[in-house]
């Protein structure tokens, strides 16, 4: 079975404002198509362990897989491209561009990436947006429109590159069970149908019963896979 | 290619949502440009001015025979004195005369010079103007009147009558514009001039003369060479001074060496003759920059500012570029292009700005006494002001937000999206 994401006994220390062992030897991996969700209390380290594998941040040890290639030590630029091109994100906050457009905030990580002509990254985007059911929303700036809404162009922008992965951090902390339920059924026709793995950080019981599997932490160790 | 493409839409986005502060901010790269053409252009235009005023009709090399004692006393030459401590008290200016020996044919060798524009030989007449029993002191110049006015801009300072009348009429005079308001002397007038030798010639006033200087225009006069010569009672050859024009101005220096080491006359170049005219441009050119420069400096803190500000607003949106793939160099390159594209477009609505005012102040009139041939304020429309001025506004703009950017550059998405 092929892995699409791995993480090698990684450790991670706070040294501000004392020393703290965030991180314990943390090992699991994710296949593709796989639904996974983390689950701990506040401060149990699963945010800091999502920010590890999203490689925004750069400072542990151990290593990092991403499609069977290693990119533990790379320099942040190459990081850049590769969180352009294989990893999407979608926040607890929306975390759109407020000034653009909802079009504009989807195309823009296609933009930067720069494999295809403007016209079909819009295209692109357009079938994204209707994938998510509001594509009558497109030319409203982000500022503009509802929670839920904001919470779906963020999908959409993190599916427009086509990525390995897509990963959440408490993507439904901020919505109504509706809208809730909602993200949770896109998320799940994607890794179904598309083949997408995913990996989201919750509080969420509900959410996470209805992932393929829940890896649990306490104190910066994992306590369960899940399997 | 696209990635500029992206970055400077991103740009874009950024100033156009805040057009009120990226207006501010460049209204201040557009003041400094605006007000560092317009010092420009008008101070070199006063500069080019007043040293036209005095370079114009300086001329590149003149020619005269200084009076001086002799370098050697005659006990120097002896051998019987030479070991000897030999004191000579009280040393006077050798006996000579005060033109110029061989003037004639000198004349013809500087004429046939390939290095030479003109010659225009003068002598000098020390004279007295006579008004009634009142004698002003004054001194006429013999002169070509044609070539003078090829040469050194004579014409320029003629105010009524012209050089040309002074060529047709031999008994002409052109007089000082302070001597002629003494005397009350107008065009067709006649003044009696009485020579050191006390002899009395009555001339014509064919025209008046201004230089803008006072000392000068209290006691110089013009007349024709042949006349200058009766004045003084001497012959064709008398001639005191030798004024050269040169085709390259850079002749002047070794051109005057070489007169004087072959023709054992005194030579002066004009660089020697009018050092401090260069100084004064310099020192005033060198006020104006430092003026501008302070301007742009200003707007350059002002920009930085309002960077700064837009920087931790942005925090949020430089997040997300940055997870979503934009590297920190990219997020820099957005916020400096910012930064450029202010500087950019307020420096050529500021290069607009001065044009507009330089020009206003170019027809603004400007009537002086000193200055007969000036009407309006002089302004100098010299390209090359313009091209330093967009250059400075662009490079000022750049260091203004290349610390802010790098601030961006070294943003922390982790610890923005933690601190939500």
């Amino acid at each position: 079975m092929k892995h699409i994401l791995e993480a090698r006994n990684i450790n991670k220390h706070f040294t501000e404002p004392v020393d703290f062992h965030v991180l314990k030897d943390i090992g699991f991996s994710i296949a593709a198509g796989e639904f996974v969700s983390i689950m701990g209390k506040s401060g149990c380290g699963k945010s800091t362990l999502l920010y590890i594998l999203s490689t925004m941040d750069t400072d542990y040890t151990g290593e990092l897989l991403l499609d069977e290639r290693k990119v533990t030590g790379k320099t942040h630029e190459e990081l850049a491209k590769i969180r352009n091109a294989e990893i999407g994100f979608v926040f607890q906050f929306h975390y759109l561009l407020p000034e653009f457009s909802v079009l504009d905030n989807v195309m823009l990580p296609a933009r930067k990436l720069g494999r295809k002509s403007e016209r079909q990254i819009r295209e692109d985007a357009m079938e994204k947006l209707s994938l998510l059911g509001i594509e009558e929303q497109a030319n409203k700036k982000a500022s503009m429109i509802s929670g839920g809404q904001k919470q779906r162009v963020a999908i959409a922008r993190a599916l427009i590159n086509e990525p390995l992965i897509i990963m959440g951090d408490e993507p439904t902390g901020n919505l109504d069970s509706r809208n809730s339920e909602n993200v949770f059924n896109i998320f799940k026709k994607l890794s179904h149908e598309k083949e997408l793995s995913l990996l989201v950080v919750t509080h969420d019981e509900d959410f996470a019963k209805k992932t393929d599997r829940i890896i649990r932490m306490e104190d910066g160790y994992i306590i369960s896979h899940g399997k | 290619m696209s990635r500029y493409r992206v970055i400077l839409d991103i740009t874009r986005t950024h100033l156009t949502s805040r057009m009120k502060q990226s207006a501010i901010a460049a209204l201040g790269v557009t003041f400094g440009i605006g007000t560092f053409i317009v010092l420009m252009s008008f101070m070199t235009g006063l500069n080019n001015l007043l040293d036209g005023l005095i370079l114009n009709r300086t001329p590149h090399v003149r020619i005269y025979n200084e009076i001086e004692p002799s370098d050697q006393q005659p006990v120097e030459l002896s051998d019987a004195f030479a070991d000897d401590w030999n004191v000579v008290r009280s040393v006077k200016p050798k006996n000579s005369q005060e033109r110029i020996h061989d003037a004639l044919p000198l004349l013809a060798r500087l004429e046939n010079d390939e290095r030479v524009k003109g010659v225009s030989p003068q002598v000098n007449a020390p004279v007295f103007y006579l008004a009634g029993n009142i004698e002003l002191n004054g001194v006429i110049n013999g002169i070509n009147p044609l070539e003078e006015k090829r040469l050194f801009n004579f014409g320029d300072y003629v105010t009524s009558g012209s050089p040309d009348d002074l060529a047709r009429n031999r008994n002409g005079i052109l007089i000082g514009a302070g001597i002629a308001e003494k005397m009350s002397l107008g065009l067709g007038d006649r003044v009696q001039v009485s020579t050191a030798r006390g002899t009395l010639v009555p001339l014509k006033v064919v025209g008046i003369f201004q230089s803008g200087l006072a000392e000068v225009d209290n006691v110089q006069s013009y007349v024709n060479l042949s006349m200058g010569q009766q004045l003084l009672g001497e012959g064709k050859s008398y001639i005191t001074d030798i004024n050269l024009k040169l085709l390259n101005i850079e002749d002047a220096v070794p051109m005057a060496a070489e007169i004087r080491r072959k023709y054992k006359v005194s030579a002066v170049d004009i660089n020697t003759a009018n050092a401090q005219f260069e100084t004064g441009t310099s020192i005033r050119n060198l006020i104006t920059y430092a003026v501008s420069i302070t301007l742009l400096i200003v707007a350059g803190f002002g920009i930085y500012n309002i960077l700064n500000m837009l920087i931790y607003e942005k925090m949020n949106d430089i997040a997300i570029l940055k997870a979503t793939g934009f590297s920190g160099n990219d997020v820099k390159l957005i916020f400096i292009s910012q930064a450029m594209l202010i500087g950019l477009i307020g420096g050529l609505i500021g290069l607009a700005i001065g044009f507009g005012l330089s020009v206003l102040i170019d027809r603004t009139p400007f009537e002086t006494e000193a200055l007969p041939t000036i009407k309006t304020f002089p302004v100098n429309f010299n390209p090359s002001f313009y091209l330093i001025g967009i250059t400075f506004a662009v490079i000022s703009t750049f260091l203004a937000g290349y610390l802010p950017a790098r601030k961006a550059r070294k943003i922390d998405p982790v610890e923005i999206i933690r601190g939500q």
